[in-house]
């Protein structure tokens, strides 16, 4: 009985816990609502892949009315994985946040840190679950408004700053994506993405299709934050609170690269993004710009949250390369890094969030001999930054080595030679707190010895964890990415 | 035991024993028994998987799948045998020898450094076993991260610079060249496992053949071959049984290995024959073999001198398998186990004058072998086996590396070999001459030989050194069977 709205329960029930925390207004009892609402998406989730790899796509009508009229959520094997990915980390940020939003918000605000987060939670398995192009918009405006208001929570001032310019091109990005699909609205008529690719493939390449996939993809490259658009990116994950930090860097970019996934593959096919236009052309270039720039930029940068951030842009250049790549090997390769880089960034985060509360910042100048201070949380770091960099037996291994296959298969060998050259900066940033934490001196600066609590180191710690086990058994996520890559090539008309 | 059971001991122990000398870490005493008999126990397994190697056995364990047709798997086959012989061997001897050298010099973090070299054996273990590419990548990254705080010892800026000299070379070369090899043969054959005969072959033409291999052959940094050498004298400045055990053995030996490895399970020596496409490698390594030789005569420090011994040595091996001949294989085998003891009672040596005279210097060793003749004794043993004469183990591997190059009529490499001889005798002799002809320096300080399980670590390692030319049979018997046949 329970099992068959699924589809629904994981989107509705963390949507529903955030008024209920808001009528409770009780820390303790907002906290732990929160925390049930994301295990229960996460057990949702699970539940859903198994359903998917087992008997194929899931087709929930929302309210029984059948599509195209009603709202379908249609939950196939590139849905379930992130729907996974997403409900994982919400789960492991949840218990984190207790202790961790403790430290940096007054507490007055607390009970409406853990609403505002049950939103954002809802809003991103909403944009992954629905099948329905204006749901989509519906969610991506709940995520984002909650996201806004989830940075602008950080207690640096900076932090309303980041969030307002946040505010600013994440709505424009939101507007062109609303644009594209009024366009593809009014070509096919319908909003529903598997009527609307039926219909498209019949008179698909007419010019108002054009149109709405260069608004649908400028919009959706604003909130996945491909180069250059990702100037909101770097300042939003430095000054929000850690443990939002950790969450938005595992998700939200990832959702929105699903988002892209699913109107590049489904919605208008491969044939005619991938050969009508230079799609391909144009997401490599960006990539590389992406991944050289930002990698450069984040060697240089003060502060270990703001090294990470530009991390993540070059990282999520990584996925649109192996997007641009085309190729079956190509899309597993993002899909996968989706995946991989969501837990080692999550861990990287959960973990900097550590030192933040001992050391009221992540800036170099605080990090000199943490090794000493905060040796767990340091060997995370340093573990971590080994799934960044793509050390064998990590997750982050799997991921270069599907991206590299992919380019030499692809033919493009340069491709290849770049993605390992690149991996090299990484190297030369993850060192730097490296030799910052084990090889200098403790002065002044550096926090008192002392382990962040339990509750934030064991959330961290399982990611980190995670970081090596998906570095061993690929079965689920290498097995998933492949079946979602197929989907994709093979459902374009 | 069965043979998965001793296999997954070799794996094991090492790794437990490092968590054991963790716990153990404020019983100095205790902590050290734990790393003794761990290698003793680790060395025992070994030699329990040597007769079923010897009789033509070829133990495996398959662990998991972890890309789609890649194994995480180990299979011990002649070659792994041998090296994991002689490191595991000789891990005890030094493990005697760092009691001695940490204590007598007062290092600090001890217990870090006896984890980081039970982890490093771990590693070192899993290279030599490994079935697979990927496995083999696996575990010699892991080998350059647990020996990077052991280069980092002192942790002061020279420990810092050459901490980054070891990472960078050792890193950037096996993510940049080795990593889309590997990938590349994986693109082009579909398997990565080592297979006698190599899997390459009509896989690809020959260009792509020649250019895989310069990207295996400088990839595999490990092996220093020029110009990817200078991690080696930088990571000099660790405690010198790092330098003995992982800088002579350990480490560069998996490179070597992993070279003799690629070229006879990956490449094929008939395939790499056939086509010709390594006719550029034994120019390479005699270049390395030369111009390292030079940079060793040059150097007056003495650990520095080593560690451009120990470039050119390597390239031997390197050498060796590029001749791409059965006895040239033999020669590159048996090379790994001779140049080891050979040159860990060199570093044995230099760390044992260290201690007990706190000299560094080729020019401060006047007179210094009569106040320690077992240490210098030791020493010119080494020296011997590294010029290649008899009744040192370097002569055998050079025999047969010689044996090989007249047979092909290969002239560069002769020359090469005789140039070599000759310059290791002019940078070894001096210091054996100096040591125990020359007088020592007016007023210099009185002192004795290094503390005794030194002594007694140097001597066993020189002891093995002569025992190896007279008795060379179980090295010899494994040589020949990575040689096929």
């Amino acid at each position: 009985m329970i099992a068959e709205h699924l589809p629904a329960l994981v989107v509705v029930v963390p949507l529903a816990a955030a008024p209920l925390i808001v009528l409770l207004r009780s820390a303790a009892l907002g906290w732990a609502l929160a925390f049930a609402a994301s295990l229960f998406a996460f057990g949702a989730s699970l539940a859903l892949a198994a359903e998917v790899a087992r008997a194929g796509v899931i087709s929930y009508h929302l309210g029984s009315w059948p599509p195209p009229w009603g709202i379908e959520y249609r939950i196939d094997a590139l849905s379930a994985f992130l729907l996974v990915l997403v409900s994982a980390i919400g789960a492991v940020v949840a218990p984190y946040a207790w202790r961790s939003i403790a430290a940096e918000l007054p507490r007055e605000q607390h009970y409406l840190y853990h609403a505002v987060f049950c939103l954002c939670l809802a809003g991103l398995l909403g944009m992954t679950a629905t099948g329905d192009a204006f749901n989509v918009f519906v969610f991506m405006e709940i995520a984002s408004l909650a996201m806004y208001v989830l940075i602008a929570l950080g207690r640096d001032r900076r932090a309303l700053l980041a969030s307002f310019q946040y505010l600013i091109l994440g709505t424009i990005g939101a507007t062109f994506y609303v644009v594209g699909v009024g366009l593809l609205y009014l070509v096919t008529g319908t909003l529903n993405i598997a009527d609307m690719a039926e219909r498209l493939a019949h008179d698909g390449g007419t010019r108002p299709v054009l149109a709405a996939l260069a608004f649908i993809t400028v919009g959706l490259s604003l909130k996945l934050a491909l180069f250059p658009l990702h100037l909101w990116l770097p300042n939003a994950y430095a000054y929000a609170p850690s443990a939002v930090t950790a969450f938005l860097a595992a998700t939200a970019t990832k959702v929105s690269v699903y988002v892209l996934l699913r109107f590049y593959f489904t919605v208008f096919g491969a044939g005619l993004v991938l050969e009508t236009l230079p799609v391909p052309e144009i997401l490599i270039g960006l990539s590389i710009a992406a991944i050289v720039s930002a990698s450069l930029v984040a060697l240089w940068q003060a502060d270990l949250k703001r090294m990470f951030a530009y991390s993540s842009v070059a990282q999520i250049g990584y996925i649109t390369l192996g997007i641009g790549l085309a190729t079956r090997d190509g899309l597993t390769a993002a899909v996968v890094h989706l995946f991989n880089h969501g837990i080692t960034k999550g861990a990287l985060f959960l973990l900097i969030g550590g030192i933040a509360l001992r050391a009221g910042g992540a800036g170099f100048e605080r990090l000199r001999g943490l090794g000493r201070a905060m040796p767990l949380t340091s060997l995370g770091i340093t573990l971590a930054g080994l799934s960044l960099i793509g050390v064998p037996g990590t997750a982050g291994f799997i991921s270069k080595w599907t991206l590299v296959l992919g380019a030499i298969e692809a033919g493009y060998w340069w491709l290849a030679a770049l993605v390992v050259l690149t991996s090299l900066i990484a190297v030369a940033y993850v060192w730097r707190f490296v030799e910052a934490a084990y090889l200098q001196a403790p002065d002044a600066r550096t926090p008192p010895a002392g382990e962040a609590p339990f509750s934030m180191l064991a959330p961290s710690w399982l990611l980190v964890g995670a970081c090596f086990w998906f570095g061993f058994d690929t079965s689920f996520t290498v097995e998933s990415a492949r079946r979602a890559a197929a989907l994709m090539l093979g459902g374009a008309p | 035991m069965s043979a998965a059971q001793l296999i997954i001991a070799c794996l094991l122990v090492p790794a437990v024993g490092a968590a054991g000398i963790a716990l153990a870490g404020r019983w100095p005493n205790l902590r050290e028994t734990v790393t003794l008999s761990t290698a003793a126990l680790l060395f025992a397994s070994v030699l329990g998987l040597l007769p079923k190697v010897l009789a033509g056995g070829v133990p495996q364990l398959f662990v998991l799948e972890m890309l789609p047709g890649i194994a995480l798997g180990f299979r011990v086959e002649a070659l792994g045998m041998l090296f994991a012989l002689v490191a595991s061997g000789l891990w005890i001897v030094n493990s005697v020898y760092s009691i001695g050298y940490m204590r007598g010099n007062d290092e600090p973090q001890q217990t870090r450094f006896y984890v980081c070299f039970a982890l490093a054996l771990a590693a070192t273990m899993g290279i030599a076993f490994s079935a697979n590419l990927l496995t083999l990548f696996l575990f010699y990254e892991i080998l350059t991260l647990v020996t990077w705080p052991l280069v980092t010892h002192h942790g002061d800026e020279e420990a810092r610079k050459g901490g980054r000299l070891y990472l960078g070379f050792l890193l950037g070369t096996s993510i940049v060249l080795l990593l889309p090899a590997i990938i590349a043969t994986w693109a082009l054959a579909g398997t990565l496992e080592f297979t006698p005969g190599g899997i390459l072959r009509d896989k690809a033409s020959g260009p792509v053949i020649g250019g895989l291999l310069a990207l295996y052959m400088f990839g595999i940094g490990k092996a220093a071959l020029m110009p990817f050498h200078r991690w080696l004298p930088a990571a000099m400045v660790a405690p010198t049984p790092v330098s003995a055990l992982l800088h002579a053995v350990a480490v560069v030996k998996a490179g070597v290995f992993t070279v003799v490895k690629v070229i006879v399970y990956v490449f094929g020596v008939d395939t790499l024959a056939g086509i010709r496409a390594a006719d550029w490698l034994p120019a390479v390594a005699g270049f390395t073999i030369v111009a390292a030789s030079i940079v060793a005569l040059r150097s007056d420090n003495l650990k520095r001198r080593l560690a451009y011994s120990t470039v050119s040595q390597l390239s031997y091996v390197v050498l060796a398998a590029a001749l791409l001949t059965p006895l040239s294989v033999i020669g590159a085998t048996l090379h790994i186990a001779t140049h080891a003891v050979g040159k860990i009672t060199l570093f044995f040596a230099a760390g044992a004058i260290y201690t007990a005279a706190h000299k560094t210097e080729v020019s401060q060793l006047d007179g210094i072998g009569r106040r320690m003749p077992w240490t210098m004794g030791a020493f010119a043993v080494g020296a011997l086996s590294m010029i290649g004469l008899p009744p040192a183990a370097g002569f055998i591997s050079k025999w047969y590396l010689l044996a090989a190059a007249v047979e092909l009529g290969h002239w560069t490499a002769l020359g090469v070999v005789a140039a070599s001889t000759l310059l290791n005798a002019a940078y070894f002799a001096p210091i054996v001459y100096r040591a125990f002809l020359r007088p020592p320096p007016a007023g210099a300080a009185a002192h004795g030989e290094a503390p005794l399980p030194m002594v007694l670590a140097l001597t066993a390692t020189a002891a093995l050194t002569l025992v190896l030319f007279f008795q060379p049979d179980v090295a010899l018997a494994l040589a020949r069977a990575v040689a096929g046949g």
